[in-house]
């Protein structure tokens, strides 16, 4: 079975672009037929974006099992929502005593914030920014309020406390959430080192006590996180809060906010590919093999272009840590494996 | 992918792919009587695949994916195909499902009312459930019903029996007209064989019921009845659900509801016709 991307005019090959063109423009959809839908769907629980979808889609005449599975995602995503925040909240209530100031990042950031960029979006781990000089303080408290260790292994957090912009992760031992502590947004090992004191000194106070980045700030951050740390698993869920976070406050000052954390290139990569994947722009030489990794997904919600793959996966090593160092890294990791 | 088939079974929808003909062909074969899924498109997408593309000649061994999966899932040999197949949509029912409250239990309908039957493995709720139906109840299901929080109906979710090791020739025996599947020996839920539920079981399965007795079998004592306070059973169910805590306060809502309309019993019952008895006089009481 093909994907069934012949039902949407217009639309180029099997693959997660049909996901991009359902929420970019949502009209579009009415074209599908069954096969398109289920594909459609399909890729939109692979890329968890289902729920974005849902949103974006709510309130057009769609077949009646399509509305139900949507109307399941728009549920979950609600109570995602909820939970997620009230994870916020548990945070907020350990870290209060302490006076520092705590930021809150990605999903939970624009659920709080009641951004576009949170309709739907489903959210995992609770992620938070604080000041790397009160990281000890925060560190006993979420011990203290429950929180517990993931990996207890000693060169794992050996590696974590020394090289990455967070500690290691924290679950909590009665409602099972994770927490992510950053006091930066991309490990010390990395070539770019932005300036996290000052995306906290820019950070906007959400009104209950906890904070969200600037707008640019949060676009920052996001484009870090796609272009200059990982291998672009779930980007494509990364590049759409992009796009939110851009159509809703727009791009001024943005170019100067990359520039002082050292991430001009990835900041201006992503809005080339928001407009490329999104906006119908076209794109030339490597944002074009972005748009391959990203969309690198069939309608039957499997990864495909391994090669691709394998690329990215081996740059976001690259990127990651300098060649002598990921080798012992990854010496040690295999003889403990 | 190379093979697929689709089919509904009650509410829920399913498309399977398969690098392999066949595990599709015997699905095809057992869930013949089964609807296409509504506007043809599926609820959840199942897989069953090889890891490495030698594994589908070389010692075949089929991997279960989908649109929820459990990373530590095992690996089943390619003549366990179908119960893979069958535990991949189990599967998506158990991590995915949000518009049911999903009760891990076996039902069966007389005029319009559910006798709602769950318990540990080996409780007896499918044994009861097929025994029952074999005196006229319409059966539902014997692994999840379905309980829609917006109107409290059950929905009969009413898949291929999963007969195991000592079942499977006691099945075969009171119903030597069904349709069943391979005897699949030796997998790691021990011998297994799938049955096709009863035809008015299929004809009706878009027919929901409304709960009227929430049971607690056990099998092997001496016959006894005891009803169940309301805590237990709420404790009980939420233990038998696997989205509860995933569904948020739509679940408690229809959990307390339907723990507050319905009688809950606990029976001891040391052969399947006592068991039958015990129930038919419960119901006949309500």
């Amino acid at each position: 079975m093909r994907g069934a991307v012949t039902d949407l005019p217009h639309t180029v090959a099997a693959d997660a672009r049909l996901l991009a063109c359902a929420l970019a423009d949502p009209g579009r959809v009415m074209a599908l037929g069954a096969e398109g839908w289920t594909s459609l769907l399909t890729i939109a629980r692979a890329e968890q974006l289902i729920g974005t979808l849902a949103l974006r889609l709510d309130g057009l005449p769609l077949p009646r099992a399509v509305e139900a599975i949507l109307g399941d995602a728009r549920a979950a995503a609600e109570q995602g929502r909820r939970a997620a925040l009230w994870e916020a909240e548990m945070a907020r209530r350990a870290l209060a005593p302490l006076g520092c100031p705590v930021v809150l990042l990605k999903g939970t950031a624009y659920a709080a914030a009641g951004l576009l960029a949170g309709q739907g979006r489903s959210i995992g781990d609770l992620d938070i920014l604080v000041p790397r000089a009160a990281l000890d303080r925060v560190e006993a408290a979420v011990l203290g309020a429950g929180w517990e260790w993931v990996k207890p292994d000693p060169y794992d957090d050996a590696y974590y406390r020394r090289w990455m912009h967070e500690l290691p992760p924290l679950i909590h031992r009665e409602r099972d959430r994770m927490i992510d502590v950053h006091h930066t947004i991309l490990p010390l090992t990395a070539r770019v080192t932005p300036d996290p004191e000052r995306l906290i000194a820019d950070s906007v106070p959400l009104g209950n006590g906890l904070r969200t980045l600037s707008p640019n700030g949060m676009i920052v951050h996001a484009a870090a996180h796609l272009f200059a740390d990982g291998d672009l698993a779930g980007g494509l869920r990364n590049l759409w809060d992009i796009r939110c976070l851009v159509e809703e406050f727009g791009t001024e000052g943005l170019a100067e906010a990359a520039a002082r954390h050292g991430l001009r290139l990835p900041v201006a990569r992503a809005l080339r590919l928001v407009d490329g994947l999104f906006a119908g722009g076209r794109l030339a030489g490597s944002d074009r093999l972005c748009v391959r990794r990203l969309t690198a997904r069939d309608g039957w919600g499997r990864p495909t272009r391994p090669v691709t793959r394998l690329a990215f996966y081996v740059r976001s090593h690259a990127l990651r840590m300098p060649p002598a160092m990921l080798a012992r890294h990854l010496w040690t990791k295999w003889r403990k494996a | 992918m190379r093979h697929a088939f689709a089919l509904r079974i009650g509410p829920i929808g399913f498309r399977i792919g398969s690098d392999w003909r066949a595990p599709i062909d015997q699905l095809r074969s057992l869930y013949r009587d089964y609807p296409a899924p509504q506007d043809g498109v599926a609820d959840y997408t199942v897989r069953l695949f090889a890891r490495r593309p030698w594994r589908r000649w070389l010692r075949p061994s089929v991997e279960i994916g989908g649109d929820y999966m459990l990373p530590e899932a095992a690996p089943l040999p390619l003549r366990h195909g179908l119960l893979a197949a069958e535990m991949a949509m189990n599967l998506q029912m158990a991590l995915g499902a949000r518009r049911h409250l999903l009760l891990h239990a076996s039902a069966v309908e007389r005029d319009g009312r559910a006798v709602l039957m769950t318990g540990v493995s080996g409780a007896g709720k499918s044994t009861l459930a097929t025994l029952l139906a074999a005196r006229g109840w319409r059966f539902m299901g014997d692994e999840f019903v379905l309980l829609d929080p917006a109107t409290g109906l059950l929905h009969a979710f009413p898949r291929l029996i999963s007969l195991k090791n000592a079942a499977i020739p006691a099945a075969e025996a009171a119903w030597p007209d069904a349709r069943m599947g391979p005897l699949m020996a030796a997998t790691p839920k021990g011998d297994i064989r799938h049955m096709v539920p009863d035809a008015r079981a299929i004809a009706a399965m878009d027919r929901p019921a409304t709960p009227a007795l929430l049971l607690f079998p056990r099998y092997g004592d001496a016959a006894a009845v005891r009803p169940v306070p309301p805590a237990e059973a709420f404790v009980r169910m939420t233990q038998a659900s696997t989205n509860y805590v995933a569904l948020g306060e739509p679940g408690f809502t229809a959990m307390t509801r339907l723990i507050a309309q319905v009688p809950a019993v606990a029976i001891d019952y040391p052969d399947g016709a006592s068991g039958v008895a015990q129930v038919e006089a419960l119901c006949a009481a309500l």
